[in-house]
C-alpha cells in the first residue's frame, strides 16, 4: 500500500512565545522537533507498511529547516520525504495549509491511506488533518486509537471518544488522525539514521503544485488573527463571612449589583 | 569535550543516549530490585541496530570497532550498569569468534548477534580458576567428530540467557596452559545445563550463572582456532574487551556524578543549596576531573586497539584499571554528596556504588591488571 504521513515541525517546548506585534510564533532560540502527535502517525504509518508492504511517503509544509524533521521520519522507517516550501505559503492558516498539503498529495496521486497526528502541539487546532480529507474529498476518521484491520480498499479502526470508542469501517483511500494511545513510537535505528543522512529530500514549490494561487499563504487564509494575548489571571473575588442567612442575603445583593446594566 | 567522534559514532552515541534516558533509566531501579533479565531493553537495543556496532558489515554489523562498543556501553551504563552489561558481555562472548572464527563460523553466528536475536557469553572462570586462569579444570576430550566437555564454569555473565557461548576447556592436560582450547557451545546442546542464578550485590539486572557440562557433545568444527589455542583466544579476547568494562565503569561514574550535581542544586541546608558550599564543590570538581581523565584514557585505548596495533595489553589493562578505580571512588563520593538520602534505595546513587564495585573485580581483578601492566613495562624495557 502507498501510505502518506503528514508531519509538522514545532517548537520543542511547552512555553510557546508569541510576538505581540506580528501575532506569530517566536521560533528563534527554540529547538525544533517533530510535533509529538505526529510521531504516533509516523510510527503507525511504518507499522502499516511493515504489515502490508508498500512504502511510506512523509510530507511536511514549512521552512527549509523542516528538512531535519523529514530526515528524522526517514530514520524511523519512512521511505521518501517531500518538503513543501515556498515564500508563497507563508502565513497559511489551517484552511490554506490543508489545501496546500492536499494539492501536494494529489500530485503524489496514488495513495491508500494518509496518517496525521490528532493536532499540533503549538497551534492545537486539530483542523489540518480533517481539512486535507475535505479538500481531497475522501473519508476521514479522527482520534484513531487502533487499526484493527487494513488492506487495499478497506480499513476497520477504533475511534476514541470521551466515554470509550467507536468501531469505524471505511473504504480506502481515507485519512486517519491518530491519538497517542495508538502506539509507542520507536527509537530510530542506526541503519535508519545512516539512510536518513544520505536520503534525498524532494522540495516542491508553489509552482510545482497544481494549486490555485488565491488559496495559498496569508491571502488564501480566511482566518484573521486580530490579537493573541495571555489572559490576565483571575483576581481574588469577594469572600462573605458570617451567619449563613446573612451571608446569602449579602451574596444575592452583590449579584444583583453585578448584573445591573452598567449604562 | 569534543573527542572527534566520526559521524557514525555520534549517531551511535545519540541513539544509545536516547535509549538510556527514555527506556533504561525509568526501569533501572525495578530491574535492580527484581533481578529479572531485561529482555525488553535488549529488544530495543537490537531494533536500533546497536548490537552489531563492532561487527563487520559482511556479517550483519555496522563495521565499527571497540570504540563504537565503548561509546554505546558508556551511554547505557550512565542509566544502568547492569543492563549495559547484558550488552557488553555479549561482545565479550563474541570476540573469540571475531578474532579466531573461520568464515563459516562467523557466517553462522555473527549475523544473529549483530541483529540482537541472540546474546553471547564467555566461559573461562571456574571455582578454582579465577585470577589463575591456567587452573581451568573443565575438560574436552576428542571422540570422533566431537569433543566431549565435562566440568563447571562459574559466574558466567549472560549465563542461561545467551544462546552462544565461547568456552575454554582443557584438551591436553600435559601441556599446561598450551593444552587448553576454546569452543563455541550453543544453548540447548545435550549435556549443557545451567546452575542457579547468583544473587549479587550489584549489576543485578545482569544474569550470572554456572555453566555445567556433563558429557556435552560439541561438534569438532566448533573449535576456535586450533587445539591448544584456548588461552591465546582468551587473552586476546580480554585485551580487546577490557575497554568495554572500562566504558561500563566510566558510564557508571558519569551517571553518579550527573545525579550528584543535580541533587546538590536541589538540596538546601543552612538556607542555601549545598552546591554553593565549597566542601561539596571540591568533591564534584574532583569527581568530574577524574572521570574526564578516565574517558580520555578509555577512548585512547579503544582507538589504539582499533588502529590494528599489536601491543594492546598494557593500554587495555590501564584503561580498565583506571576507569574502574575512578568509578568506585566517584560513586562512593556521590553517595556522600547525597548524605543520608544517598544511603536510601529510594534515591539512585547507592545502586551506582554497588554496580561500580564489580568493575574492579571482573575481567581480571585490578591487581591482575597491575601485574599485566608491570610485566609489559618490564618486557618493553628489555627491548630497549
Amino acid at each position: 500500500m502507498n501510505i502518506i504521513v503528514c508531519i509538522k515541525q514545532v517548537p520543542g517546548t511547552n512555553e510557546v512565545r508569541i510576538d505581540p506585534t506580528t501575532n506569530t510564533l517566536i521560533r528563534e532560540g527554540v529547538e525544533s522537533v517533530i510535533n509529538p502527535f505526529d510521531m504516533y502517525a509516523i510510527e503507525e504509518a511504518v507499522r502499516t507498511k511493515e504489515k502490508t508492504g508498500g512504502k511510506v511517503t512523509v510530507i511536511s509544509m514549512g521552512p527549509p529547516q523542516v528538512d531535519a524533521a523529514l530526515r528524522e521520519a526517514i530514520s524511523m522507517g519512512c521511505d521518501e520525504a517531500i518538503l513543501i516550501s515556498d515564500r508563497a505559503f507563508a502565513g497559511s492558516d489551517t484552511w490554506a495549509t490543508s489545501y496546500t498539503l492536499a494539492m501536494a498529495i494529489k500530485k503524489i496521486s496514488s495513495f491508500d491511506v494518509i496518517f496525521c497526528g490528532k493536532q499540533a502541539s503549538d497551534g492545537d487546532t486539530a483542523q489540518v488533518g480533517p481539512g486535507i480529507s475535505a479538500h481531497l474529498d475522501i473519508p476521514q476518521v479522527a482520534y484513531v486509537k487502533k487499526i484493527e484491520e487494513i488492506k487495499p480498499g478497506f480499513a476497520k479502526v477504533e475511534r476514541m471518544t470521551e466515554e470509550g470508542f467507536d468501531i469505524v469501517e471505511t473504504p480506502l483511500p481515507a485519512l486517519f488522525t491518530v491519538v497517542k494511545e495508538i502506539n509507542t513510537p520507536r527509537i530510530p535505528s542506526l541503519k535508519g539514521k545512516m539512510a536518513a543522512k544520505k536520503a534525498q529530500v524532494i522540495t516542491w514549490r508553489a509552482s510545482d503544485l497544481n494549486a490555485n494561487e488565491k488559496f495559498l499563504g496569508l491571502n488564501g487564509s480566511p482566518t484573521q488573527v486580530v490579537k493573541i494575548f495571555t489572559p490576565p489571571p483571575r483576581s481574588g473575588g469577594q469572600v462573605f463571612k458570617g451567619e449563613t442567612a446573612e451571608v446569602v442575603d449579602k451574596l444575592i445583593e452583590a449579584i444583583k449589583n453585578e448584573l445591573k446594566p452598567k449604562f | 569535550m569534543d573527542y572527534l567522534l566520526t559521524e557514525q559514532q555520534v549517531m551511535i552515541r545519540d541513539l544509545a543516549r536516547q535509549i538510556a534516558q527514555e527506556k533504561i533509566a525509568p526501569v533501572a531501579a525495578e530491574y535492580d530490585e527484581s533481578g529479572k533479565f531485561p529482555w525488553d531493553i535488549v529488544k530495543v537495543i537490537a531494533d536500533s541496530d546497536l548490537c552489531g556496532v563492532y561487527i563487520e558489515e559482511k556479517y550483519g554489523g555496522t563495521g565499527g570497532g571497540i570504540m563504537d562498543l565503548v561509546i554505546a556501553t558508556e551511554e547505557f551504563s550512565k542509566a544502568c550498569g547492569g543492563i549495559a552489561l547484558c550488552y557488553a558481555a555479549t561482545a565479550l562472548g563474541t570476540y573469540p569468534i571475531i578474532l579466531y572464527g573461520t568464515d563459516e563460523q562467523k557466517k553462522k553466528y555473527l549475523p544473529d548477534i549483530a541483529k540482537g536475536k541472540k546474546l553471547a557469553a564467555f566461559g573461562l572462570t571456574e571455582a578454582g580458576a579465577g585470577s589463575d586462569a591456567g587452573a581451568v579444570a573443565t575438560t574436552a576430550k576428542k571422540q570422533g567428530d566431537y569433543y566431549i566437555l565435562n566440568g563447571t564454569k562459574q559466574w558466567i555473565t549472560n549465563g542461561g540467557e545467551a544462546d552462544i557461548y565461547a568456552v575454554v576447556a582443557v584438551t591436553d592436560k600435559t601441556k599446561g596452559s598450551r593444552g587448553a582450547s576454546c569452543f563455541i557451545v550453543e544453548k540447548g546442546t545435550p549435556g549443557f545445563e545451567f546452575g542457579k542464578k547468583e544473587n549479587k550485590m550489584g549489576i543485578r539486572a545482569s544474569a550470572t550463572r554456572e555453566l555445567v557440562f556433563n558429557d556435552c557433545k560439541v561438534p569438532k568444527e566448533n573449535i576456535l582456532g586450533k587445539e591448544g589455542y584456548g588461552f591465546i583466544v582468551a587473552m586476546k579476547t580480554l585485551d580487546k574487551s577490557r575497554p568495554g568494562v572500562a566504558a561500563q565503569a566510566l558510564g557508571i561514574a558519569q551517571g553518579a556524578l550527573d545525579h550528584a550535581v543535580k541533587y546538590s542544586k536541589e538540596r538546601v541546608q543552612f538556607g542555601k543549596p549545598i552546591s554553593s558550599f565549597q566542601g561539596i564543590q571540591f568533591m564534584l570538581a574532583d569527581m568530574a576531573t577524574s572521570i574526564e581523565a578516565a574517558r580520555a584514557l578509555v577512548y585512547a585505548a579503544a582507538r589504539y586497539i582499533d588502529s590494528g596495533a599489536k601491543d594492546i595489553s598494557k593500554i587495555s589493562a590501564q584503561s580498565k584499571l583506571f576507569a574502574s578505580d575512578v568509578a568506585m571512588k566517584v560513586t562512593v563520593d556521590a553517595v556522600q554528596v547525597f548524605g543520608g538520602y544517598g544511603y536510601m534505595k529510594e534515591y539512585p546513587v547507592e545502586k551506582y556504588m554497588r554496580d561500580a564495585k564489580i568493575t574492579q573485580i571482573y575481567e581480571g581483578t585490578n591487581q591482575i591488571q597491575r601485574s599485566v601492566i608491570a610485566s609489559e613495562l618490564i618486557k618493553e624495557s628489555l627491548k630497549k
